[in-house]
């Protein structure tokens, strides 16, 4: 019989063994009244010999090897008995464990999602990323090199280890079917989806003999933009969308889950058919190369070969790739700085998660030992100390696991509102879902916690010192678990003041960056991206002419004051920045300092409220042709010239163009970065150059990238459908997109801290709330099991003001030595907060003194309640409890 | 009881429950009456562990059990050595014997022996 069967065949074994063993002794006793002896003094010396026919029993059930599970089983239906006959304690207890395993659950899961989630394509360990390298590439200001598509190209063909696919980011123009649209492109090679083994949802995928110059006009659709643009219509396969002024046949809609560098493209077209020159230009490198090991090779073998081809690319293209290597590591996810938030989160319901479990502890405790008695009854019929302990954690582990499987409930309910709630967009937001990996963290944290909670009240079960117990009856004087009691509420109220403080520090960083200045007037601003009409592009000189064309009609719209054209907006996504010299002996550029560029036509001082400090600033004379201007501010004339002149010295800026530039103006600093990043960005000074300077092979690029700030006298959202109309052009495909007023960038560039600060402040109200509940609910018990003691106390002439001191006495004793681990935790927490979130400084002594005192008044007070009904005990009826 | 009964040595219980099973089926009360037999009373076996070692040797394979009717006519429950429990029984049989010997020849030294 195997274990199961013996498991499950319990009712018949426990009949046979008992049919066995009567056999037994009922043949011994047999025997013995053969020899001569009385039938009943046999059958007793029958029973005598076999030795007790139960502890028999017994012995023999031990020998099945199911006993633990019997045990189990018992334990879980009385767990869940006595859990059901006390619904206060239940409730209160599975309420906390719900609130603590619910955020800790929504925090993993976006954790999980975000951070330790592979790729969400097939065999994503076999996914390798390539970039090149130079020794001049600053790595720490620009990020890794992207690929020269004619290097691409030839790693492709060459490379035996390696399936590669490129893809380069673009925007284009929709101008038919429908409404004219801006959108994001994505110029991919034909093997993109077969390298990433992504179905294509409708259609096909790209063939290669599309993917080269003079190959048919096809174009694939990104899943949301079909949904969007065509209403999600299938026969919109074969049919022809118009993008950049060409027509293109549609032949594939992308999955929903196609989102190459955690962004779904709108329109995707083959790479192979641009002919724009620096995508042939090895010494441009902008196609992101995603590549798939071929089955049997190697990471360290596609590294060495790719390392080969570089070398050969190298010699041979030695203008261009001279000291430039390839390189390929495992593809990762793209996630950008939310690593920090995250784990920061996670340290904070962590802590909520453990402040909720001291609460349970501390009223399983209680319980516990006012259950003495019962235990020690146990322990005399014949319990052991370890089932007894086992006995208790189940109790602690069922209580712990209906606390997660309505966590998790909690969790699945919560993570769409809080994934919505994300300053920004999320990383990798949609694969931020419940999954096994959660449902494995949770039932991991419900058993943890669990076993933390019921340790302490599991521990004292085996009762010592029995027979006092017993005697004793209920009213056992609670002296040691007191003390442990006392270590709950002090746990409880440092965890507290750690969030509490954290919480108070975020709010008084984001008073004191909501009220710095930005460098720009914020108010009545609005900033829109415009694509130009795609008939233009191709024509510097009608390029020039649209954009005056924008700034003249901008400009004829009611309402607007004043218009400029820049290319990269403070507060926004998008920079450009630059090393810059002194002298024309300009040393690698790894070597340079930095300062972010922005090109502007003459209006942009204007219209952004930057103050002049000397010199000028740009006029319509700086075009194309004229000697080179550039006009910095106050952070780069300082970091560059000290306290001396500026204006009339020159810089070298070896990636804008020959040079020298002549500064012909100072004006003041803008906070780029955001309010509260600014002050610690790594590139943080600034140069302005005239848009009118801009060479032309640069124009069409530029165009791309221009965005235009409109000063309003009105709201400034009320310009835009006129501004929309005005700037339409004559073809009538010229849109504006992202349009934003500068009050969103400037309060957009808080998100992070206004997250930080909503989710900590609510972490530390339940951190509070939970606190308060503890201290409450531990001193209205120590004061239940003193009513004796108190009705002593009292006939023997103590006042109630007495009484209530000897209570709050020993609340005070629990609350001070907590607030003091607390504030030691909280100052480690508060580094913490300053080192990764950005405008946060770790020294905030009021902030500190304030919340350490919000928190002491409010477990005073909830423990003044307990304190007041001890006062008011009337000492007849206590002393009668004796 | 007399003082010259010993108790049985660890795990020999095991191994003599096999032996007397190896001789053909047979019930829990004819093994113990058959061990008290065989070792003349010297040995005292517990009858208490009687059972519970025979439920450990059937979990483990290596005795097989049925109810049959006994030599009484009533219905009992009979052990029979498995194929496996045979095999155990020779080797811990030949193991306990090599121990028996080397014990032996140990008392057999003549105390002078040694110088």
């Amino acid at each position: 019989m195997s274990w199961w069967q013996r498991l499950w065949r319990r009712k018949q074994l426990e009949e046979q063994l008992e049919k066995e063993l009567r056999f037994h002794i009922e043949q011994h006793a047999a025997d013995l009244i053969a020899q001569g002896h009385d039938p009943e003094e046999a059958r007793r010396q029958a029973r005598l010999a076999l030795g007790g026919p139960e502890q028999v029993k017994e012995m023999c059930r031990d020998a099945r090897g199911t006993r633990w599970v019997e045990d189990l089983w018992h334990d879980l239906r009385y767990a869940l008995r006595t859990l059901a006959k006390n619904p206060g304690f239940t409730a209160v207890a599975l309420l906390t464990l719900t609130l603590g395993i619910g955020v800790t659950t929504v925090m993993f899961t976006v954790i999980n999602g975000v951070l330790l989630k592979p790729l969400p394509y097939m065999q994503p360990e076999k996914l390798v990323a390539v970039h090149s390298q130079t020794d001049t590439w600053n790595t720490a200001v620009y990020g890794e090199q992207n690929v020269a598509y004619p290097d691409f190209l030839d790693c492709q063909r060459e490379s035996h280890s390696l399936e590669m696919g490129g893809m380069l980011f673009n925007g284009a123009t929709l101008s038919s079917p429908g409404e004219p649209e801006y959108l994001d492109l994505r110029e991919v090679t034909s093997e993109l989806f077969s390298v990433l083994r992504v179905p294509l949802f409708r259609g096909r995928a790209f063939l290669s003999e599309e993917d080269r110059a003079g190959g048919a006009l096809v174009a694939i659709l990104g899943y949301s933009f079909w949904q969007r643009h065509f209403d999600g219509n299938p026969s919109v396969i074969g049919t022809s969308v118009v993008v950049d002024g060409r027509v293109h046949t549609v032949v594939g809609i992308a999955p929903a889950s196609f989102r190459p560098g955690d962004q779904e493209p709108d329109v995707l077209t083959p790479i192979g058919q641009d002919i724009a020159a620096y995508l042939h230009n090895r010494q441009a490198h902008p196609v992101t190369v995603f590549a798939r090991l071929r089955p049997g090779a190697t990471l360290a073998q596609a590294q060495s070969e790719l390392g080969l081809i570089g070398q050969r690319l190298a010699k041979q293209y030695a203008d261009t790739n001279k000291g430039r290597s390839l390189t390929a590591k495992p593809l990762r996810p793209e996630v950008g700085d939310v690593r920090s938030t995250l784990w920061l989160l996670l340290g904070a319901v962590t802590l909520v998660m453990l402040i909720a479990c001291a609460n349970v502890a501390s009223l399983l405790l209680a319980r516990a030992v006012s259950r003495e008695r019962e235990f020690a009854v146990r322990v005399v019929l014949g319990a052991g100390r370890s089932r007894l302990i086992r006995q208790c954690l189940t109790e602690s582990a069922v209580l712990g696991l209906s606390g997660g499987v309505l966590g998790v409930v909690l969790a699945a309910v919560g993570i769409g509102p809080f994934v919505k709630f994300w300053p920004g967009s999320l990383p990798r937001a949609a694969e931020v879902q419940l999954d096994w990996r959660v449902l494995l963290f949770a039932i991991g944290v419900s058993l943890f916690s669990g076993f933390l909670f019921g340790l302490a009240p599991a521990l004292r079960a085996p009762a010592r010192h029995l027979e006092q117990t017993l005697r004793a009856g209920a009213r056992t004087v609670v002296g040691s678990s007191r003390r442990l009691h006392g270590v709950f509420v002090a746990a409880e109220i440092a965890l507290a003041i750690v969030l509490l403080v954290a919480a108070g520090i975020l709010g008084r960083t984001l008073l004191r960056v909501s009220s710095l200045d930005p460098g720009v007037n914020i108010h009545n601003l609005l900033i829109t991206r415009v694509a130009l009409s795609p008939s233009t592009l191709a024509d510097p000189a009608k390029i020039r002419v649209a954009w005056q064309d924008i700034l003249d009609g901008g400009q004829r719209v009611p309402g607007v004051e004043s218009i400029a054209a820049v290319d990269t907006v403070p507060m926004r996504e998008g920079n450009n920045q630059l090393g810059y010299w002194t002298s024309a002996d300009v040393p690698p550029q790894n070597q340079l300092p930095f300062a972010l560029a922005t090109s502007v036509t003459p209006d942009y001082l204007k219209v952004m409220g930057i103050p002049l400090r000397e010199g000028r600033f740009f006029n319509v004379e700086d075009r194309i042709g004229r000697s080179p201007v550039i006009v910095i501010d106050d952070v780069l004339a300082h970091q560059v010239f000290g306290g001396q002149e500026a204006v009339g010295k020159r810089l070298w800026i070896p990636d804008m163009g020959t040079g020298p530039y002549q500064v012909v103006g100072v004006v003041g600093h803008v906070r780029h970065w955001g309010l509260a990043s600014d002050d610690q960005a790594l590139v943080r000074a600034q140069l302005y150059y005239p848009f009118g300077q801009v060479e032309d092979g640069l124009l069409r690029r530029w165009s791309e990238l221009m965005s235009i700030t409109v000063r309003t006298g009105v709201a400034p959202l009320s310009v835009v459908e006129p501004l929309r109309r005005e700037l339409r052009g004559t073809a009538g495909d010229q849109v504006l997109y992202e349009v934003r007023t500068m009050e969103q960038l400037a309060s957009g560039s808080l998100g992070t801290q206004h997250f930080l600060l909503l989710l900590f402040g609510i972490f530390a109200g339940l951190a509070l709330l939970l606190a308060c509940v503890g201290i409450y609910g531990v001193l209205a018990y120590l004061v239940s099991r003193r009513v004796p003691e108190i009705g002593v106390r009292m006939a023997l002439g103590a006042t109630p003001r007495d009484v209530m001191q000897l209570v709050l006495r020993e609340s005070m004793e629990m609350i001070f030595a907590g607030a003091g681990v607390g504030a030691i935790a909280a100052a480690v927490a508060a580094r913490l907060l300053a080192r990764w979130v950005a405008g946060v400084r770790s020294a905030e002594p009021w902030t500190f003194a304030l919340m350490v005192c919000v928190l002491v008044a409010a477990a005073l007070f909830a423990s003044f309640l307990p304190a007041r009904r001890a006062s008011r005990l009337d000492p007849n009826s206590a002393l009668r409890q004796e | 009881m007399t003082a010259e009964k010993s108790d049985l040595p660890q795990g020999t219980l095991d191994l003599l429950i096999l032996k007397v099973a190896a001789l053909g089926p047979v019930h829990g009360y004819a093994i113990a009456q058959r061990l008290q037999q065989v070792t003349r009373d010297v040995v005292q076996v517990p009858q208490g562990s009687l059972y519970p070692a025979l439920h450990r040797l059937e979990n483990r394979g290596l005795l097989e059990a049925d109810w049959k009717e006994s030599e009484t006519g009533r219905e009992a429950k009979f052990y029979r050595l498995t194929r496996k429990g045979r095999a155990q029984l020779e080797t811990e049989a030949a193991s306990w014997r090599r121990l028996a010997e080397a014990v032996g020849l140990i008392l057999r030294m003549s105390e002078g022996g040694a110088e």
